[in-house]
């Protein structure tokens, strides 16, 4: 039997919450210091894999739109201005850690280890997910707003469970904050104390709406108290900040002190999707400020300021980047080979019999269709 | 990288005879309730395998509000049988991630109402993932959930959802009508690599059977005859089962042979059973507490008019709860099918000029 009390591990309120001014480790101008609050710098290998994430990022990032202008991708979501956050969280994971994505976190699923192509399947529309989530450990991009939270705190609880060190980092929007899954699945996390961790990439707007809009809550960090979960305010542009608080959540996490919550202000420089039109709600002037702010122009900086990088590595850097695009556009420009049959598939572990007819059917039409072309195909 | 994988499936001992510590040996025909069984398939799944976890609101400590997870807490431990906070679609949502990570989740829903909070995770994700991932990613889930009415429950605890999900592809959707059948199917709903709805006709829950329980016999996705017969066709599923063979016996006096088909499966249906039954008598009447307007058996009348057109010889009728929100205690009666209206409908067959009519 148990009693009607608080748990006693419960810590004190004060200590879950964020600071007031988003965590920065490096500035705006690529110098040191900022507000680190306990952040600690990553090393400079880790610094120079994340600008190298990023470089190659924003190229896959502008090539992607381009792909769609073409035709060649049937939307896509742009990345850009998310770059440090998507990038710092993906490299932040171990190995055995599970990444959970939404549907604007391409860069972060490449990042991951995920090819290109492989990453665009459910935006080229050829199948839903072009990778195998086990493989990366990446599941698929999730387009329903944060519907997947708790499937990352149940990964995460599974795997405490069976007492794997394994961690879930969930991805979400602003927009996904007032979701009731996110709720549901900030509250299961602390409870269970499942190895999780929450990053809100908070750039602004929920397509059009803004921030205001969404929430009355002083930041989106602050609501980690509510569910007794301890949270960070950073800044999204800076990817050693990123880096840095979710590799803390992690490590929290994996020390068996549950979820972490981080909030990262950041700003979505493209449309919502190629097929949006954001000068229907936020001015030019926004996004000109925003574009100062460029993540990966602060941390160049930052790194050639220390003789972390110089004029032929970044050459040599720039130089993979294009060969990246390239095989992107190659891979893209091929037909796209979709099998009708497929559909039968994998709907459950063995089609039923329903399905079974409804393949024959299907097929037998298409033969159908095929003898019809062949009878109206001029004789040679 | 390095691809983790669920480990192979657990050896799994006899259920029946297999000896499990603090477990009572079942042997020979006994009486049970279908809650009991339930309860003994919940055990016996969880011996028999250990990546099977049991969760939900109350199922822990209280054993749940039907009693159906009673002492599994207590012989399996927290770790595998445990409470939950109050919020269906992170039940659901983070039973989809546990799968992903290799274990078994059996979930409750306390009351079918109660499991429409978690419907976006049950039809956009948990129906789908299989599906999304090119048959990468399979979850072998069971969503249990206490459905139907006749029990005097105020709203909301009387619902039958079986049309939501029946209409969704990727889910395989189940409603035992007897105890034997009850533990049979959940057995095979919790070692099916499919997602599966569990219907627990909750009307039944108390009801007796004299049985032997065990996972041997009809697969999941198979209808049973209950009741052979030569005039009509009774379809039945969950707690309607009963009520047709109780219509069927009093047809006897009207001089009707009545077989009743109980279907098991909803969701794959089992065409040829059905079709079988049907044609061979030539009539057939389909009964289900749920409102008939698009109802389940819409479904089944059209499919066995597709397939049985030549051999019938009336329409295919449907003996359904009223179109109505379901109703308050003091006027359920007036919505639930009975034998009564199975017999009337039995009676609208056609049956003029036939011998024996």
């Amino acid at each position: 039997m148990t009693t009607h009390a608080y748990p006693s591990e419960t810590a004190s309120a004060g200590s879950l919450l964020p600071s007031a001014a988003p965590l920065q480790l490096i500035d705006q101008d690529g110098r040191p210091g900022g507000n680190p609050g306990g952040l600690e710098l990553p090393g400079s290998e880790v610094l120079r894999a994340l600008h190298r994430g990023m470089v190659l990022g924003r190229r896959f990032d502008t090539q992607a739109t381009a792909l769609t202008k073409q035709g060649r991708l049937a939307v896509y979501p742009s990345s850009r201005g998310q770059d440090a956050c998507q990038v710092g969280a993906a490299l932040a994971l171990r190995d055995q850690d599970w990444l959970f994505p939404t549907y604007r976190d391409s860069v972060a699923i490449l990042t991951r280890g995920v090819p290109a192509e492989e990453t665009l399947t459910l935006l080229r529309g050829d199948w839903h997910c072009g990778y195998d989530p086990y493989a990366y450990r990446v599941a698929p991009q999730c387009t329903p707003l944060a519907t997947n939270t708790p499937h990352a705190v149940g990964l995460a609880y599974a795997a405490r469970l069976r007492q794997q060190d394994q961690v879930a980092l969930v991805l979400l929007g602003d927009g996904a904050t007032s979701e009731g899954d996110t709720h549901e699945a900030l509250n299961f996390a602390a409870v269970w104390k499942a190895p999780a961790v929450f990053l809100v990439q908070n750039n602004g707007y929920a397509i059009s709406v803004p921030l205001a809009k969404q929430t009355a809550a002083p930041t989106l960090a602050a609501k980690g108290i509510g569910y007794g979960v301890p949270s960070l305010l950073i800044d999204g542009n800076d990817a050693a900040a990123v880096y840095a608080a979710v590799r803390a959540g992690v490590e929290r996490a994996a020390a068996g002190e549950g979820p972490t919550l981080i909030e990262a202000i950041t700003y979505r420089i493209e449309a919502h999707t190629n097929a949006d039109d954001a000068t229907r709600y936020r001015a030019g002037t926004e996004v000109g400020a925003w574009l100062e702010r460029d993540p990966i122009a602060r941390l160049e900086s930052y790194l050639r300021a220390g003789a972390l990088l110089d004029d032929a590595a970044a050459e040599r850097l720039a130089a993979e980047a294009e060969r990246l695009a390239e095989e992107l556009r190659e891979s893209m420009n091929a037909d796209v080979s979709a099998d009708p049959a497929e559909l039968f598939e994998h709907v459950y572990a063995r089609p039923t019999a329903l399905l079974e007819r409804e393949r024959a059917a299907l097929l037998a039409e298409l033969e159908d269709l095929e003898d019809l072309e062949d009878l109206e195909e001029p004789a040679p | 990288m390095t691809t983790v994988l669920p480990p192979a499936r657990a050896a799994r001992p006899n259920p029946v005879s297999g000896s499990v510590p603090g477990s009572v040996p079942h042997v020979g025909p006994s009486q049970v309730t279908m809650a009991a069984a339930l309860n003994r398939a919940l055990a016996d799944s969880l011996a028999a395998d250990e990546r099977v976890v049991v969760f939900g609101e109350d199922v822990g400590t209280l054993g749940g509000v039907f009693r159906v997870t009673d002492g599994l807490a207590g012989r399996f431990g927290e770790q595998r049988v445990f409470d939950t906070p109050l919020a269906e679609s992170a039940i659901v949502g983070t039973a989809i991630g546990m799968a992903m990570n290799g274990l078994v989740p059996v979930v409750e829903m306390q009351f079918d109402a109660f499991a429409y909070p978690a419907f976006e995770q049950v039809t956009s994700h948990l129906a789908k993932l299989r599906n999304r991932t090119r048959g990468k990613l399979a979850l072998p889930v069971v969503i249990r959930v206490p459905f139907g009415g006749g029990i005097g429950g105020v709203e909301h605890h009387s619902d039958s959802s079986e049309a939501y999900y029946t209409h969704t592809p990727g889910l395989r959707v189940v409603a035992p009508g007897t105890p034997a059948d009850a533990y049979r199917l959940l057995r095979e709903a919790i070692d099916c690599p499919d997602p599966v709805i569990f219907l627990e006709p909750k009307r039944r829950y108390w009801s007796k059977e004299t049985a032997v329980l065990t996972p041997e016999g009809p697969p999941i996705d198979r209808a049973v005859v209950r009741r052979p017969g030569r005039d009509v066709t009774l379809i039945a599923y969950g707690g309607m089962v009963a009520t047709a063979l109780e219509a069927a016996e009093a047809a006897v006096e009207e001089g009707w042979d009545v077989e009743v088909v109980d279907l098991r499966s909803l969701s794959p249906f089992d065409d040829q059973t059905l079709t079988e039954s049907v044609r061979r008598t030539g009539r057939a009447v389909i009964v289900h507490e749920a409102a008939g307007f698009a109802g389940y058996g819409a479904e089944v009348a059209a499919r066995l008019t597709e397939q049985c057109f030549h051999y019938l010889e009336a329409p295919i009728l449907r003996v359904t709860g009223l179109d109505v929100p379901y109703p308050p205690p003091h006027l359920e009666r007036f919505h639930l099918p009975n034998a009564d209206r199975v017999l009337d409908a039995i009676a609208r067959l056609q049956w003029e000029g036939e011998d024996g009519a």
